[in-house]
């Protein structure tokens, strides 16, 4: 029996006296903090995603508390989390946009072409390494779910070979828009419900035989917006969200349906 | 042995970064600076010091005795994982610069093989408590010169025309690779 009581012992005794003494080092060297801090951090939610820019949640916290960040820095807690930064560092926080990530291609299996059958690794910064990636359209989404790993928010899901980013679940901490390698990944308004989705460049007959519902750049959108929203270079369509105001005209317009229309979503959720 | 040969030895000779290549990740993380170089240098070299006398008290009047050899890592390990925390907690009351300067590296000192490594070393070497004290000293004042060495290097890099693809952190493992070389021609000195 001594064989196991005597190690334990040994091990817990020193234990012990280790915390006894480090416990009483504590008193004796303990260092006054700003109470702001403590507070802070636990107003933050606590994911440590670093969109912040600080090194987890208790970086932020003290970041914050030094006035060094603004209140509204943590862009995952949006409005609610800033309000309660906000009355305790006493300041208004201000209004607070929320904004969401959305995924600029509408090119799934059924929609783009493919141009070779990629067998590696499920990565799409090792797809793109390989000549752009399998898809034909090199601006398109690869569909390996890079983003949909990074996401620690679990709102990107892969749904016939692109990516799509659920409004509700993101929280805009943008680390999928830091890691697709095809930057399509861009932030946009929360209310905003017309989007361009497709990013290609490219003239619209090349567009054309590779995607059915690329931009062919066709320029109709711009012409028949009442709000003068487009913003058109590169032979791509771009809407200017703070000009738009989601009438939805152009998603009608657009021969390729290359419009998105969250409008039409939440219709079709309704039914 | 002399106390003047364990120095020698293990500050140049077996160098614990350069020639045992142990605590490599200070070596390369808190070298960015000679200042914070410094700093981590004091800061292991209490700790291994202190350490290792601790651990050489109880391994000889506890461990030995009662025939628990086997204890010796997980025990040594408790030693310093308290030692560490205590040096963080009186740098931060004493040294709040420093403590902000080594940041993260100052917990990983818990986790630094140099320190168990010596602990180990001294033991294995049969060494009494007065070589113990000059071999754990000589040990991290070896790892403070290859630090800070290393660190004065990388303040150069900032000034000198690098090519992008070796920018950063892989000049840095070729000049540790280096450096390396250059204290391998200590050996044979003792």
């Amino acid at each position: 029996m001594s064989a196991i009581i005597e190690p334990i012992g040994i091990l817990g005794g020193l234990g012990l006296l280790f915390g006894i003494g480090l416990s009483m080092a504590s008193q004796v060297f303990h260092v006054e903090s700003d109470p702001k801090v403590d507070k802070i951090r636990a107003a933050l939610p606590g994911v440590n995603c670093g969109a912040c820019g600080y090194p987890g949640c208790e970086g932020l916290a003290v970041g914050i508390a030094d006035g060094e960040a603004s209140v509204t820095a943590c862009s995952v807690g949006g409005s609610m989390v800033a309000e309660r930064i906000a009355s305790i560092m006493g300041v208004a926080a201000g209004e607070v946009e929320k904004q969401v990530a959305v995924v600029l291609c509408q090119g799934d299996c059924e929609h783009a072409e493919d141009r070779y059958i990629y067998h590696g690794i499920e990565d799409c910064r090792a797809e793109d390494a390989l000549a752009g990636g399998s898809k034909a359209c090199t601006y398109g989404c690869l569909g390996c779910g890079t983003c949909q790993d990074v996401c620690d928010f679990d709102a990107i899901s892969i749904v016939d070979g692109i990516a799509i980013i659920d409004r509700e679940k993101c929280t805009g901490c943008e680390l999928c828009v830091a890691i697709c390698p095809k930057k399509l990944i861009e932030m946009v308004p929360y209310e905003q419900d017309v989007i361009v989705k497709c990013k290609s460049e490219e003239a619209g007959r090349f567009v054309r035989r590779k995607c059915t519902v690329g931009c062919i750049g066709c320029s109709i959108c711009v012409k028949n917006c009442p709000d003068d929203a487009f913003i058109f270079e590169n032979l791509l369509a771009r809407i200017d969200y703070d000009k738009c105001t989601n009438c939805g005209i152009c998603v009608e317009k657009c021969p390729t349906k290359s419009i998105w229309s969250g409008i039409e979503e939440v219709e079709q959720i309704a039914q | 042995m002399d106390i003047f040969t364990i120095l020698i030895s293990t500050m140049f000779v077996n160098n614990f970064v350069l020639a045992r290549f142990l605590g490599i990740c200070p070596f390369l993380g808190v070298s960015n600076k000679i200042e914070t170089a410094t700093g981590m240098s004091i800061a292991v070299t209490f700790v291994v010091t202190l350490s290792s006398i601790i651990t050489y008290i109880i391994q000889v009047s506890i461990l030995d005795t009662l025939g628990l050899e086997f204890l010796q890592t997980i025990v040594f390990i408790l030693v310093i994982a308290a030692l560490v925390q205590f040096v963080e907690m009186v740098m931060k009351k004493t040294s709040p610069t420093l403590y902000d300067a080594l940041g993260v590296y100052l917990p990983l000192i818990t986790t630094n093989c140099v320190v168990l490594g010596v602990a180990i070393l001294n033991i294995q070497e049969g060494f009494n408590l007065i070589q113990t004290i000059f071999n754990s000293a000589g040990a991290s004042i070896g790892f403070g010169i290859a630090l800070v060495l290393i660190s004065g290097l990388r303040e150069q890099f900032e000034l000198a025309d690098i090519p992008e693809a070796l920018e950063g952190f892989p000049i840095t493992l070729i000049t540790a690779g280096l450096m390396s070389i250059a204290f391998l021609g200590f050996s044979g000195l003792v």
